[in-house]
């Protein structure tokens, strides 16, 4: 299993130009790695951080959108790999953490913890799904992640982490938003 | 001897043109069957507008708030019963973020005669008081003239970053 925290620190260097969507407990942990004005934060209505990255992927194709989700959140709103599936953004990839827990609501398991998401997302039309167990898996694949024709989907299998300090108010800010507008719109 | 006025109606493609007009570029919706055939029929084959069908409501609120920080326009085509459904992105993108949240919402099962305020449907009666509840603005569409109020207020949406709702109230006609 993989230590969400060294997985985010792993791909940060490789980040450049392409905007991060990320939500809670992977939010938090992205937030800490690299603070960024091209981090989107999906907060409030839980699931639908993948929902927010698709359109964002359809109205800037000349953008790779990466979305850090988690495993409680994606079973908020499963249907959504059916959608993104027949949508099929080229620029789109699509990483969830999967630590088999509702790790920001109080750490409580998710209904089926052995849940084959990778397997989920193929037979829902992303072809391109692979579940990596290893830091080492995950270092390998992220520029193929970074490049590779979408849509990508990995399930990454990782440590339930503690619930470590955030701010939701801070992450989902006015001003961040703003930045975000801003930078979007520079490039 | 004096003519009958001829019967009120919807005509579904003088939405589409509005929808158009106001420079939407995606359609987000799950299937109605009251605007089913007016509506989303024709949409969908329609090469100016891009349609995203969802698996639910509350997807297509996630896709709309991605999509307006990128300056893409696009409405949102749900029955009451999603517009219930998907409450919480409601509140979370419509009224907490202020996002403009562009809402068509069929209302199926209307009584025609009545308004829906005082429909027989428990569902459709509630829909203009949860609005209210949300400060949402909307606006009733019931026949050809109401469609005029349907631009201006996309327009307006994007231009102060706010929601508004469309409530279809009669079923769209295709010609």
């Amino acid at each position: 299993m993989i230590d969400r925290k060294k997985a985010w620190a792993a791909l940060a260097p490789h980040i450049t130009d392409e905007i991060v969507v990320a939500t809670y407990s992977s939010a938090t942990d992205w937030l800490a790695t690299v603070d960024r004005p091209l981090n989107y934060f999906a907060f409030g209505a839980m699931g639908l951080a993948s929902s927010h990255a698709l359109g964002l992927a359809l109205a800037r194709p000349d953008k790779r959108v990466i979305v850090l989700d988690g495993d409680g959140s994606l079973l908020m709103n499963l249907g959504t790999l059916v959608t993104i599936g027949a949508v099929a953004p080229k620029n789109f990839t699509h990483i969830v953490a999967h630590n088999g827990s509702y790790e920001a609501n109080g750490g409580h398991p998710i209904p089926n913890k052995q849940t084959d998401f990778a397997g989920v997302a193929r037979s829902s039309g992303i072809a391109k799904a692979q579940r990596i167990e290893t830091l080492a898996g995950f270092e390998a694949a992220i520029p193929s992640l970074l490049k590779d024709e979408g849509p990508l989907f990995v399930d990454l299998i990782v440590e339930q982490g503690e619930l470590g300090p955030r701010s939701y108010k801070d992450m989902y800010s006015r001003v961040r938003r703003q930045a975000f507008r801003e930078a979007l719109k520079a490039g | 001897m004096h003519d009958n006025p001829a019967p009120a109606q919807l005509q579904g493609a003088l939405i589409i043109d509005a929808i158009k007009s106001a420079g939407v570029d995606y359609i987000l919706s799950v299937p109605d069957l009251h605007t089913s055939n007016g509506l989303l029929k024709p949409i969908a084959q329609d090469k100016d507008l891009k349609l995203i069908r969802t698996c639910k409501e509350d997807e297509t609120l996630g896709i709309a708030a991605g999509l307006s920080y990128a300056d893409k326009r696009a409405l949102i085509l749900i029955q009451w019963t999603g517009f219930l459904y998907a409450m919480n992105a409601i509140r979370a993108m419509a009224c907490d973020q202020s996002l403009p949240m562009c809402m068509m919402i069929g209302l199926l099962g209307k009584e025609p005669e009545l308004p829906s305020r005082q429909s027989a449907r428990f569902g459709v009666r509630i829909v203009e008081p949860m609005l209210d509840t949300l400060g949402i603005a909307y606006h009733r569409i019931s026949e050809d003239a109401d469609v005029a109020l349907i631009a201006p207020a996309i327009a307006q949406a994007y231009a102060q970053s706010k929601p508004i709702a469309f409530l279809i109230e009669r079923r769209p006609v295709h010609a």
